[in-house]
């Protein structure tokens, strides 16, 4: 169900736990949908002999779409129209994240209805991990 | 659509992610793939690895989408359709990732040429030796899409990148960073636009200890 202009208010939130204690399998799971197999990602021996992180730690892309699960519950199934972020901090596994879309403007353009939100996924720390934006059309 | 305001933004903005610690390695900004069908069961694994029960990628009767619609963040499966992505092992070439050692490319090959550093992506080329996580290599720093439509099962899309706008920055922590954009149009069987993708990269000039 898209959003309906004439009940949105500009500050309103909307919040949901994207990623609740972040699973090794959850990234591998990603990894093989996505295609990007980084052993950054995927092998923890190569992350930390090799690369000299202290393990493997999830796609910047997963946490984007983990965001955009926040973000299409919100809007709707097919509304978004621009959907755009910032990555901030890296996600590691054990992270739970917590997504916040607030409505930053409705506004009308050629006589449809479009919502802009202000996004932040927040790790359990509280530290930013992505910021963005979205747009989507809702109706009157 | 790049609207010229977010360009600001973006600058600025690009200064304090370098303050802040690491960024996920630059991972396959650039995807030009001839061909990418978008099917069904593809959005289906998508959407479970990205924790998504939502019915309208999985259910064909979903009646608000009129079927299935893929989630907002798919077009970058297209790197499963690109043929020499360098992120995904090649049958038969040397991966970068650990077997035997922690990395391929640190034991002898027995026949064939080891892959040489010049063809694996820039976090693999800091495999022999222990590097500090946030190398002075690439870093993803942001990605955009605009949808035009949303991709659906029956698609077949091409996808064609180009360069967009360069930076530099300086900063205290990591010397001078290079950003750099890049565009990618995803089109369809008709040649209508889809989805238009871009991706910032950021390129430092020391190692940002972490």
């Amino acid at each position: 169900m898209s959003l309906s202009a004439a009940k949105l208010e500009v500050g309103q939130t909307f919040t949901q736990v994207v990623a609740d204690d972040l699973t090794r399998t959850q990234i591998v799971q990603y990894a093989g949908a996505s295609g990007d197999y980084n052993p950054i990602h995927t092998d923890n021996l190569f992350a930390t002999e090799v690369a000299g992180y202290p393990g493997v730690f999830a796609h910047g892309m997963l946490t984007m779409g983990l965001t955009g699960k926040l973000v299409t519950d919100t809007v709707g199934d097919g509304t978004l129209t621009d959907f755009g972020v910032r990555f901030v901090n890296q996600v590691w596994p054990g992270d739970t994240l917590t997504a916040t879309a607030t409505v930053s403007a409705i506004r009308q353009e050629d006589g449809q209805h479009f919502v802009d939100l202000d996004l932040v996924t927040v790790n359990q720390h509280g530290a930013n991990v992505i910021t963005g934006t979205a747009s989507a059309l809702c109706q009157d | 659509m790049v609207r010229s305001g977010n360009g600001c933004d973006m600058v600025a903005n690009g200064i304090d992610q370098s303050e802040h610690t690491d960024l996920d390695p630059l991972e396959g900004l650039i995807v030009s793939v001839e061909r990418f069908p978008v099917e069904a069961g593809h959005i289906m694994m998508f959407a479970r690895s990205i924790g998504d029960p939502n019915q309208c990628y999985y259910d064909d009767g979903s009646a608000e989408s009129g079927g299935v619609i893929a989630p907002p963040t798919f077009v970058q499966a297209s790197a499963q359709f690109d043929p020499v992505y360098p992120l995904r092992p090649q049958i038969g070439q040397v991966w970068f990732g650990s077997g035997s050692t922690p990395s391929g490319l640190t034991k002898p090959a027995p026949d064939a040429e080891p892959a040489g550093a010049d063809e694996l992506p820039d976090e693999g080329k800091g495999a022999e030796k222990k590097s500090s996580g946030a190398a002075a290599g690439g870093l993803h720093a942001e990605q955009h899409y605009t949808y035009h439509r949303h991709p659906k099962p029956g698609d077949v899309l091409s996808a064609t990148s180009f360069p967009g706008k360069t930076w530099q920055k300086h900063s205290k922590r990591a010397g001078k960073l290079m950003f750099s954009e890049s565009i990618t149009e995803y089109r369809d069987q008709g040649g209508e636009l889809v989805v238009t993708a871009r991706g910032v990269g950021v390129r430092t000039e020391k190692v940002i200890e972490t």
